[in-house]
């Protein structure tokens, strides 16, 4: 019990990874759904090719490629920027899927009633599309924070003290690995079940009546 | 360029790919005036309102508002404001309630206080006989009221004109009354309504003039008396033959 | 001129990359080959019974009795709620507590069996949902038990609709294998520290390591393609 200090203070470094990194990933994949909905097709090219690439490589990689391999370009980093910068460039190719189909899944008809009442495209975007695209991406994106979440603990590999170094680091002492390990566990899943719960009140409080499971009165 | 129509067509063509969807069209619109445009699907019809609102680009051919050839403005927006559209799909926007979506033209295009945006809105939306409604959203609402929601977000804007892209056509039978009502009383009260449909009965009542279509041209137009009883072309009759009976097993 | 050097210069450099790319290659590719087939194994094998378990989880939280129902489903939400690593951990330094030693190898594979089970669990549960309720009771009406109606009217549709899902995990977990180096197991990502600790060429090495798992999640992606479309049947056509 007297290890259950350390723990927290691990588990405050994963969820400051994780808000950061969330947030790296948030930066970056806002103008690559931009640049693949509304660019020419350079820039669609470009950015299918950045997902397909980051998204067919191991976050493991990706981090060693960074942390381990930028030195030998004379770009030395410290772990903690290393490992944002690995989950947030990551999570910029989840996200960027995710706010692109959101825009997309709101129809084509409207941004043409939106331009029929005389709106340019840009007033049409933020007041008619975007409050629509937000809420459709609500639930993904709450799904990809949980596995941010979860995936802060692959940067134990280049030993930033979050949660799950900061396990190791009390077992090397304490050695109780079953019980260490599974506390770990234990306080991963209050965190993600968390996310859940700050998900769903999310989903309510923007939710547009009539839409949903239960549909409308008049439903058709 | 000087007329005394309120919109003016002249000589409109478009082709999208291989496909000649106007060739040569021409026609125009007095204040006050309802016109229809019938003819068989994939003539053309939707790309003229399109047109007119500059949501399809025409390859050829003017158009005027007033004098001001759209087809040439800079201002497209401006334009844009003074022609209300009604869609065949409503377009009316989910995150918005009905009154919303009568006022965000008027607080977003107009920049009118939220006060008068919502005092007209409200006015609009009684026109329509849908103030009850006015804090439902779109999904809450059936075919027929959403359309009637349509058509109060485009008298907001009091356009010159509004143009109706078959506006019954997505509806249930059952529920294109409501919406032919509303726009009998509207070209009793002098709005100036284009018009596509393939409501025969109500386009016989309502329109000053029928325009009838195929592959992109105008066949014949005039009044509906004339082309309902005694048109000059051959394929204008077959067609408007082939609806009256429909109609009038209807009735 | 000058900047026509400077263009050359550039030119010659990525070239030189690359040259260098493929001579840590070459160098070690019996190596990264073995990791390789480390890596494929674990992939192949953890997601054929990966599936298996996953099946037997979804029945059970859909048609088990109340004990077996909450059972699966905290269980479950347990394995999706943590990280892999959390759970490749436990397997491999928390059991030697109770006298279980794994290698490496085993280690990995059993902690993504667990893991890949559960996720696949809930894909197919949707899948099993989606699936009508008068599909069960059509098998019920000739006269089959409701495990009979389960396993030879629910689940062959169910399972058709969850490709999609599978293939995504598949390759999910292609990915994820690397985890396993952290535990010392000598799949790819294992051997490449290797490699690099030998030539010191990390950047590199590791681009060569990215490489190969890019060509092989595209080789994957394309079977993957090929097979939905070979085998589709009509009214299972899967959207995309």
């Amino acid at each position: 019990m007297s290890s259950l200090p350390y723990l927290l203070n691990g588990a405050l470094v994963t969820i400051k990874l994780g808000i950061i990194s969330m947030l790296l990933g948030f930066v970056v994949a806002l103008p690559l759904a931009f640049g693949q909905v509304y660019g020419n097709r350079i820039i669609k090219k470009l950015v299918s090719v950045y997902e397909r690439v980051v998204r067919s490589i191991p976050l493991l990689v990706i981090l060693f490629l960074i942390f381990y391999g930028l030195p030998s370009l004379k770009i030395r980093l410290p772990e903690f920027t290393s490992a944002v910068l690995a989950l947030g460039l990551r999570s910029a190719a989840y996200q960027s899927q995710i706010y692109r189909g959101a825009i997309q899944s709101v129809s084509g008809s409207q941004m043409k009633a939106a331009l029929s009442l005389g709106m340019n495209r840009l007033t049409a975007f933020f007041y008619v599309i975007l409050p629509q695209a937000v809420r459709i991406a609500i639930p993904p994106t709450g799904n990809e924070a949980a596995i941010v979440l979860k995936d802060t603990s692959v940067v134990y590999a280049i030993g930033v003290s979050e949660l799950l170094r900061q396990g190791y680091y009390i077992i090397t002492t304490h050695y109780e690995p079953m019980l260490i390990y599974l506390t770990v566990a234990f306080i991963y899943l209050i965190l993600t079940v968390s996310i859940n719960g700050l998900l769903s009140l999310f989903e309510k409080k923007f939710k547009i009546p009539g839409i949903g499971a239960e549909g409308g009165p008049n439903d058709y | 360029m000087t007329t005394n129509h309120l919109l003016l067509i002249e000589n409109l063509h478009k082709s999208f790919d291989d496909n000649k969807v106007l060739n040569g069209i021409s026609f125009h619109l007095d204040k006050g005036e309802t016109k229809v445009i019938v003819g068989p699907s994939g003539t053309g019809k939707s790309t003229i309102l399109n047109s007119i609102n500059m949501l399809v680009r025409p390859d050829e051919g003017k158009i005027y508002l007033e004098n001001i050839e759209i087809t040439s403005s800079k201002n497209i927006h401006k334009i844009r404001q003074e022609i209300g559209f009604v869609f065949q799909d409503f377009g009316l926007f989910n995150h918005l309630t009905a009154k919303g979506n009568v006022m965000i033209g008027l607080t977003r295009v107009k920049k009118m206080k939220k006060k008068e945006a919502e005092e007209i809105a409200m006015f609009e939306l009684e026109r329509v006989g849908l103030s009850k409604f006015a804090d439902h959203y779109p999904a809450q609402l059936s075919g027929g009221q959403k359309q009637r929601v349509g058509i109060a977000r485009a008298l907001a804007m009091q356009p010159k004109l509004i143009l109706f892209d078959e506006p019954t056509s997505a509806l249930d039978p059952e529920l294109t009354g409501e919406v032919l009502n509303v726009m009998k009383k509207l070209a009793a009260e002098g709005m100036t309504m284009l018009i596509v449909s393939h409501e025969m009965g109500f386009a016989r009542t309502v329109a000053d003039e029928i325009i009838f279509m195929e592959n992109g041209e105008i066949i014949e137009q005039g009044p509906p008396e004339k082309l309902f009883t005694n048109p000059d072309h051959e394929r204008t009759k077959e067609f408007l033959l082939k609806f009256i009976d429909l109609y009038y097993e209807g009735v | 001129m000058n900047l026509l050097g400077i263009i050359a210069k550039d030119i010659e450099v990525i070239v030189k990359g690359m040259g260098d790319l493929v001579t840590i290659f070459l160098n070690s590719y019996p190596i990264l080959f073995r990791g390789l087939m480390v890596t494929l194994l674990l992939t192949i094998a953890s997601s054929i019974f990966g599936t298996i378990f996953g099946i037997f989880l979804s029945l059970g939280k859909i048609y088990g009795n109340k004990l077996v129902s909450r059972i699966t489903t905290l269980f479950i939400a347990l394995i999706q709620g943590t990280p892999l690593l959390v759970q490749l951990f436990v397997v491999y330094y928390g059991l030697p507590v109770y006298g279980i030693n794994l290698s490496p190898v085993w280690a990995a594979l059993i902690s993504f069996i667990i893991n890949s089970g559960a996720y696949q669990a809930e894909y197919l549960r949707g899948s099993i949902q989606s699936v009508s309720s008068g599909q069960l009771k059509a098998g019920l009406s000739i006269g089959m038990s409701k495990w009979q109606s389960i396993f030879f009217i629910i689940l062959p549709q169910a399972l058709r609709r969850v490709i999609p899902a599978w293939t995504n995990e598949f390759i999910y977990l292609l990915k994820y294998t690397s985890l396993a180096y952290i535990i010392t197991a000598p799949e790819l990502m294992g051997e490449a520290k290797i490699i690099a600790s030998r030539n010191y060429e990390f950047f590199k090495t590791y681009l060569v390591v990215a490489f190969i798992y890019l060509i092989v999640v595209i080789i994957f992606t394309q079977i993957f393609n090929y097979l939905e479309k070979k085998f589709a049947i009509p009214g299972f056509e899967f959207e995309r």
